[in-house]
């Protein structure tokens, strides 16, 4: 039998989750894929699954590579914070890095400081894409935290009985 | 993992299942060595085995086409699903890489 439950309270928290690890490239697909792992239970659609994915290896490389500036050190760490509200995933990545001295330019299609390190300078316009809302927070010395939404599992509201 | 061939002209690139920036250093280099010794004109991109790319892969494109476009090299992409085509699109890779049609990958 199926049933329409009533729309979830979008303020509520209904699962939450931290993980920090060091700032080295082997971590990208680690915390990739553990966020995938955290929305599993949700059904998110394969096109979802990988938006997030590709959202998340963004801002994650990022911070490794820009953040804390290739460096490849243990002692710098990210920081990687999920929540779920109902069906909308909220995933922030923070790092205690470099931070960034012009947000805007920064988020500007192909724009990179880091053509050396042959970066094209479309992370922020792939995390635009494939999520529904990114915020960005920066200080420059003090570090970085983008803040990406997404709701996920477009049917889920129709919950079939267990 | 990844596999380099010379095809006459044409530096074939078959890349692997996830393209990040952690595998994509290392792609680069090898391909690099490649077209350095061998003089190869040509880069083709095999995306046979790709399921998963990030801004890193579009990196690893636009820094060979850099490399070989001055010599009146082309690039090509081939075997792209849709996701990866997405991305390729976004990123206007269609103006300097030949995006070939193939069989579609499901
Ligand atoms: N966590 C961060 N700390 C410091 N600077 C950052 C951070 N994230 C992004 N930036 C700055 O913003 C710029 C744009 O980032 P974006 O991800 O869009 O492009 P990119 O990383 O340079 O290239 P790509 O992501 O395509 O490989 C970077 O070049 C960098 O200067
Ligand atoms: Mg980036």
């Amino acid at each position: 039998m199926i049933e329409i439950i009533e729309k979830k309270n979008t303020d509520r928290m209904t699962n939450e989750m931290r993980i920090e690890f060091a700032a080295v490239s082997d971590n990208e697909a680690f915390a990739r894929m553990a966020v995938a792992a955290f929305i599993t239970p949700l059904n998110p659609t394969l096109e979802e699954m990988s938006d997030v994915k590709t959202a998340v290896s963004e801002a994650v490389t990022n911070a490794i590579i820009h953040g804390y500036e290739n460096r490849g050190s243990l002692e710098d760490r990210v920081h990687m914070g999920c929540i779920l509200r109902g069906d909308v995933l909220e995933v922030e990545i923070v790092d205690r890095g470099v931070g960034i001295a012009d947000v805007e330019m920064a988020m500007e299609p192909l724009y990179t400081s880091r053509p050396d390190l042959e970066r094209s300078g479309m992370g922020f316009a792939f995390m635009e894409a494939f999520m529904d809302n990114l915020e960005v927070c920066s200080d420059v010395g003090f570090g970085t935290s983008v803040k990406m939404y997404k709701k996920i599992g477009t049917s889920s509201w129709i919950a079939s009985e267990e | 993992m990844e596999d380099f061939k010379i095809i006459d002209n044409y530096l074939m690139i078959r890349l692997p299942d996830e393209v990040d920036h952690h595998i994509s250093v290392d792609i680069s280099a090898k391909a690099d060595r490649y077209i350095m010794s061998k003089k190869v004109g040509n880069v083709v991109f095999d995306f046979e085995r790709t399921t998963f790319m990030d801004s890193s892969g579009i990196g690893v494109i636009l820094g060979r086409y850099k490399k070989i476009s001055c010599f009146g090299g082309k690039v090509y992409a081939i075997n792209a699903d849709n996701r990866i085509r997405r991305l390729l699109l976004l990123s206007g890779m269609q103006n300097i890489v030949e995006i070939m049609d193939s069989k579609t990958k499901t």
